[in-house]
């Protein structure tokens, strides 16, 4: 059920500062309907959401955390810490474990003085956290052998948004059913830059 | 729906809505999604002045290493932890779940939590969902009592022993403390031949990989050993990294610069 629709995010750490990024195609298995499709959600200025895996899940779980995090910012009078959220993806998750949502997120987010936080999460909430990169998806294995092999320890805005992006592009071309160009979003403590990717139209 | 504004579930435990169309979707022909597991090994032993927990730290998905270094020891109360294995969403509820029961009971007896405890609420919660929360445990800990360690399965049975292991990588755990266990084992003694199980385990079992970590609970003092051990350096490190000479075309760009946050220091508070 998850290669319905097809799907491939990654998040990676750098210096201060993270980036998370995703395909934008749509398909009805082998059939491609939409190539602008959005996976990535913006939660809060700091904290971004992606969603692989089934289309229709996607939107919902994010619709309901978008409510949840709605509350809390009316009860609390704050953003969500990232670690925060993802311990409320997690919980979200798990209770639907026996009829589970097909979606796997990618949660990426500056959390206490601009330290990046990223973590994953199967589709029933165990919560994977990581210092370097994260993946999910249908290109999933192609992704960790990428960012494997590409990932440095601290790298500057500009450079991380580089070495993401070419993973995400090698990955994709390996991937039938993700692909379509690239959505990158680079977070850094003052600014968040968002850009569109020209990848293999195939 | 009328009842659409109170969707937020407060009363806990698990919600079955999506089951209906999950199993449509499965007569459909469509398969459901793999968890995440931690086909693992995990050990515990007695020694003499309490008791030690080790883990390996690999997490699978299906055939594929989802985290080389994920934490298998769970925190349960100050002088109990807990190893897991099984499905890694399963043990880790399962695991906060009484975690935050044992406080809320160390709230109100203003005691010391007791292992057996731990035990009763962990059997309980299994055998209630009778094996379908995959959660194999081993569950040590020293209390008032003494040192005592126990196996949990996921149908809920229960075994109180000496030395214990769990997981795919069980069985070469257990060769080597069937061994060299012995009575009265020093805690240098008990954290080598640990150790020893937990790398046979990443040796010799696919499931299990990565580093060693490790737990000593005594009397009064818990000291966890996170990345104990690291038999699987990374080795062959491209040093030059990857230059990327043709860079990513990018087809449009949009910065949004953050505001600073206002702090808002004078005001009413709101009221209740």
């Amino acid at each position: 059920i998850f290669e319905y629709n097809g799907s491939a995010i990654v998040a990676m750490v750098g210096k201060n500062c993270f980036a998370i990024a995703s395909d934008r195609r749509l398909g009805v298995q082998l059939q491609t309907i939409a190539t602008d499709f959005q996976r990535i959600y913006k939660i809060h200025d700091k904290l971004f959401i992606g969603l692989a895996g089934l289309a229709t899940d996607a939107q919902t779980l994010y619709q309901k955390l978008v409510f949840r995090h709605k509350l809390y910012q009316l009860r609390e009078e704050r953003d969500m810490k990232p670690q925060t959220f993802a311990s409320l993806v997690s919980a979200l998750l798990y209770e639907k474990r026996f009829g589970p949502f097909f979606c796997q997120p990618v949660i990426a987010g500056l959390g206490d003085e601009d330290k990046p936080f990223i973590c994953t999460m199967d589709s029933i909430g165990a919560k994977e956290l990581a210092k370097d990169f994260v993946v999910a998806g249908t290109a999933s294995e192609s992704l960790y052998g990428a960012c494997e092999a590409m990932f440095k320890p601290d790298m500057e805005a500009e450079e991380l948004f580089e070495t993401i992006s070419q993973a995400l592009l090698s990955s994709v071309d390996r991937d039938c059913l993700s692909g379509w160009g690239g959505h990158v979003y680079v977070v850094t403590a003052t600014e968040v830059t968002e850009r569109i990717l020209k990848g293999r139209m195939d | 729906m009328s009842k659409a504004a109170v969707d937020v579930p407060m009363k806990g435990g698990f919600s079955f809505d999506l089951c209906r169309r999950n199993e449509m979707l499965s007569k459909k022909g469509v398969q459901p999604p793999s968890f995440l597991k931690t086909g693992t090994t995990i050990v515990g032993l007695i020694f003499q002045d309490g008791v030690i927990l080790g883990a390996d730290t690999r997490a699978t998905e299906g055939p594929i290493v989802a985290d080389k270094n994920c934490e298998k020891i769970h925190y349960m109360a100050p002088n109990i932890y807990c190893c897991g294995a099984g499905t890694a969403a399963d043990t880790e509820a399962v695991t906060d779940m009484v975690s935050s029961q044992l406080q809320l009971h160390r709230y109100h007896t203003g005691r010391e939590s007791r292992v057996v405890t731990a035990l009763t609420l962990l059997k309980s919660h299994l055998f209630s969902y009778q094996g379908y929360v995959q959660a194999a445990l081993v569950l040590g800990g020293v209390d008032v009592t003494g040192p005592h360690l126990h196996t949990i399965y996921p149908h809920g049975s229960t075994d109180t022993l000496p030395f214990a292991t769990m997981g795919s990588g069980s069985l070469a755990a257990m060769a080597v403390f069937e061994s060299k266990y012995h009575e009265g084992l020093t805690r240098d003694g008990g954290v080598r031949l640990v150790t020893e199980a937990i790398c046979s385990g990443i040796f010799n079992d696919l499931g299990s990989g990565s580093n060693v970590d490790v737990c000593v609970i005594t009397k009064g003092q818990t000291e966890y050993l996170r990345n104990h051990q690291l038999p699987n350096p990374r080795t062959y490190i491209n040093e030059k990294g990857y230059a990327f000479s043709k860079k990513t075309e990018v087809l449009l760009t949009k910065i949004t610069p953050l505001k600073e946050m206002v702090e808002v220091i004078e005001g009413d508070a709101m009221e209740e």
